[in-house]
């Protein structure tokens, strides 16, 4: 395998996995403080096509990942006025959600339909993000750059600031926190937004980053993949990284067996296709057997909170 | 009050109402600077609701706060804390999944630098002789460790109103005076303490005045000095106590439950293994096996019920049959029930009815399941006969088990073994957290069933229960079983010092005081 391909993988590998890593992140300070937000999906649909129009509207990238976020955002604050204030159920209504979104964003997507959009690439100078060997550090789009930062800023936020230990504690016992006095369903009210955020963004990053054009259904269940990662990688952002990477690498290889044929002919394509699901269930439940004992999910995870008063 | 500086905390006319009851009915009292006030009352008396109130987690619908002689509204448990109110819970308000010191911090209102705090603790548990390792995570340690963590919390914010909660329902004889050495060096201090309690006695060695709630009323307050534990629980419940009828020259009978050479690995990561356990339990016969929680006895009631299948068959005959290789359901079958610690959960399904939860243990033995098929007539006149027998306050059969309070669920989960006849009862904290009248009836269960001849297994950390309860007690510790002794004329501060293992401090015994008083009374 010669060197200009190894890189050409890794580009599009990371590529590929970024707005999983991003939705996944989000989701990860959801379900910390103890909300099982399943509308990651829909959110992203919704971050999609905003996002798209945005960008397509302004000609201003940045403009369509802000408007993206915006989007997943107000999404995400329909179901946290759901579950968290009227206490409805949190997998209904995540479900729910997911339908809106998709539903949203095919109404509010008709007329973007076919129109083609600028990629988002990356803003170092071309003698570096073009460079053939400098451009595995330099070539990507900010959006790479900001989901890494993301995962470092994520495990910061969690296990060295007290607002993560506020957000750990009324994740992992609620009625312990609102003993103690911290704003239970504020905090989450908090986290759910962040997470409609990410997602909000992941979904951008499906235009701007990969198919530059607005097609139905463009997250293609994405979403879901991000869902499972954080059940996978037991709420830990370092795991969500790996997980996240290795299922972009197995939808690479996809790509390049079909190009490559010989021995990879073999395989049907439909093989390759469930692969990367497959593999990235198979490594974390690898991961997450060794980590005996609990599973690291937040105690109160999809429970409503209803304080006595 | 005749000193002339104002009261710590002063309560006039506090209501509050919840959907069909009132829990609270114009309850005034006050708490001197330095006291040690206990609030006594039953499960439901409203001692709850209103310290939650005091520390803000609750609003009280009408009536007056008064703090050093000025109103005050506290609106949130922050507010309870800035004015010096720290308080220790019943059921702990800890993060099992977070480290000791991330509890401790979350109890803190601002944030400190983890090493300005990390020195607090360490000075807070060497002034009061606390010990806790601040990196533990809170789902390894004992209930009595995970008590010292809420103690630390409230002490680090030198509060100047401590409320304690039933503090010390989980700790040896030994760690009970030193908490009271610890409660008594604040109160010395000037910090004034609100002290919730069942244990008579311990109000009594403690305590400078009483409060005592009924039905959400203040119903008397008095010197718990110049008392009786006994007209104190009167005052409490409103009617004469009843007395524990336990025949005195009762004969044991064959043995029914012998247990020989028992080992068990630990299960789980935080288990405890079972050592070269032997002990013989005889028809009329209640044995008691004391100790600190996390010795071992959640282990032996696993392997005793059959939960957890191990060793050799023979390590556990029932009856003359070899039953350590069976399973629950065919232990129960033949004649083992047996009681867990946890009720919402373990012994009962919480959002099951109190019927389908009878068709969980009593199927069998009374017949409620045929082919198959659930008969649901069988299930509810059972469930009622449970109910009738054993006084259980609940809305009838259809009620489910976690609408129940503590004590009425503990008397139903008795009832529904012990009227299956069982030969062999084992039950483990038969009272815990269960007011006074209810304690009171499951422990006359407990001694009829003795009477009509099953032998009966009683695990508990309460020492006086087992005292008052027992025929014979054993001291579990680190997973060994003491040699068994007569309770008539048991030595309690070897009992003390068995439970403490080969950590007690011998020098701690010296200060344990017996109450001779509460040994053959009942256990309040």
């Amino acid at each position: 395998m010669s060197v200009d391909l190894v890189i050409a993988i890794v580009i599009t590998l990371i590529g590929a996995s970024t707005p999983i890593l991003i939705a996944a992140l989000g989701e990860l300070v959801v379900e910390k403080s103890g909300v099982l937000n399943l509308g990651v999906e829909g959110m992203m649909l919704c971050g999609a096509v905003v996002g798209f129009a945005a960008a397509y509207t302004t000609g201003n990238p940045w403009l369509g990942v802000g408007a993206g976020a915006l989007a997943g955002m107000l999404a995400s604050m329909i179901f946290a006025f759901l579950t968290l204030t009227l206490s409805s159920n949190q997998v209904a209504t995540g479900l729910a959600l997911t339908i809106f979104g998709a539903g949203f964003s095919a109404l509010f997507g008709q007329p973007y339909t076919g129109k083609p959009l600028e990629l988002f690439r990356s803003v170092f100078p071309p003698d570096l993000s073009m460079h053939p060997i400098l451009k595995v550090i330099f070539g990507y789009s900010p959006l790479v750059y900001f989901s890494l930062i993301m995962v470092v800023a994520v495990w910061f936020f969690l296990q060295r600031t007290r607002a993560g230990l506020i957000l750990r504690a009324v994740g992992e016992s609620d009625i312990s926190a609102h003993s103690i006095g911290y704003p239970v369903i504020g905090v989450r009210y908090m986290a759910v937004a962040f997470g409609g955020a990410m997602a909000g963004i992941a979904g951008a990053c499906f235009p701007l980053l990969l198919t530059p054009q607005w097609v139905e259904r463009l997250t293609s269940g994405r979403g879901w993949i991000a869902l499972a990662l954080v059940v996978f990688a037991a709420w830990k952002p370092g795991r969500l990284l790996i997980g996240a990477y290795l299922f972009g690498l197995i939808a690479t290889m996809e790509l390049y067996a079909k190009a490559a044929g010989g021995v990879f002919r073999v395989l049907p394509s439909e093989l390759w296709a469930s692969l990367p699901y497959l593999a990235t269930i198979v490594v974390l439940v690898l991961f997450s057997l060794r980590a005996r004992g609990s599973t690291g999910a937040p105690a109160c995870l999809g429970k409503p909170f209803v304080p006595a008063n | 009050m005749s000193d002339g500086a104002p009261n710590r905390l002063e309560l006039s006319g506090i209501v509050k109402r919840f959907p069909g009851v009132l829990a609270n009915d114009r309850v005034s009292f006050a708490v001197r600077p330095g006291q040690i006030h206990a609030l006594l009352g039953e499960n439901g008396a409203g001692k709850s609701t209103l310290v939650k109130m005091i520390y803000g987690i609750m609003q009280p619908d009408a009536g007056e706060m008064r703090w050093d002689g000025e109103p005050v509204t506290v609106s949130n448990p922050k507010a309870a804390r800035r004015l010096g109110i720290g308080m220790v819970f019943q059921h702990f308000s800890l993060f099992e999944a977070l480290t000791v010191f991330e509890n401790i911090a979350l109890g803190m209102d601002a944030s400190i630098p983890a090493r300005d705090l990390e020195s607090r603790i360490r000075d807070v548990m060497k002034t009061y002789g606390l010990t806790l390792d601040p990196h533990r995570q809170v789902t390894t340690l004992s209930v009595g460790e995970r008590q010292r963590i809420e103690i630390v919390r409230a002490l680090l914010l030198n509060p100047r109103l401590l409320i304690m909660d039933e503090p010390t329902s989980v700790l040896t004889p030994q760690e009970v005076e030193q908490l009271f050495v610890v409660l008594r060096q604040l109160a010395a201090e000037g910090c004034s303490i609100l002290y919730i309690s069942h244990k008579l006695h311990e109000i009594k060695a403690l305590c400078d005045e009483a409060t005592i709630l009924r039905g959400g009323r203040v119903v008397d307050t008095c010197d718990p000095k110049a008392e009786t534990s006994r007209s104190m629980a009167e005052k409490m419940i409103g009617a004469g106590l009843k007395v524990i009828s336990k025949p005195a020259g009762r004969e044991k009978g064959r043995e029914r439950l012998v247990v020989q050479h028992l080992s068990i690995p630990a299960i789980g990561p935080f288990g405890v293994s079972l050592k070269d356990i032997s002990f013989a339990v005889h028809a009329g016969e209640v044995f008691g096996i004391a100790g600190v929680a996390g010795n071992g006895q959640n282990a032996l009631l696993l392997a005793l019920s059959g939960e957890e299948v191990a060793g050799e068959s023979d390590m556990i005959v029932l009856d003359d049959m070899p039953i350590a290789r069976l399973k629950a359901r065919a232990r129960r079958l033949k004649g083992m029930a047996s009681v867990p610690e946890e009720r919402n959960g373990h012994a009962a399904v919480p959002d099951f009815t109190l019927a389908d939860n009878s068709v969980l243990t009593a199927r069998d033995r009374i017949g409620m399941v045929i082919s198959g098929l659930i008969r649901p007539r069988m299930a509810t006149s059972y469930t009622g006969r449970v109910i009738d027998t054993f006084a259980v306050k609940t809305t009838g059969t259809k009620s489910t088990a976690g609408s129940l309070s503590g004590g009425n669920l503990q008397k139903y989960i008795m009832g529904r073994e012990i009227l299956q006849n069982p030969g062999v009862l084992v039950v483990s904290q038969p009272t815990w957290g269960v007011d006074a009248g209810a304690a009171a009836a499951i422990h006359q269960a407990i001694i009829d069933l003795a009477e009509a001849g099953s032998a009966i297994v009683v695990i508990s950390q309460d020492l006086d229960e087992l005292l008052s309860l027992c025929d014979t007690l054993a001291v579990i510790n680190e997973g060994r079983l003491s040699r068994p002794m007569a309770v008539k004329g048991a030595d309690i501060e070897e009992i003390g010092l068995l439970m403490g293992g080969i950590h007690g401090d011998p020098k701690a015994t010296e200060t344990v005081h017996v109450h001779p008083e509460n040994v053959h009374a009942p256990a309040p």
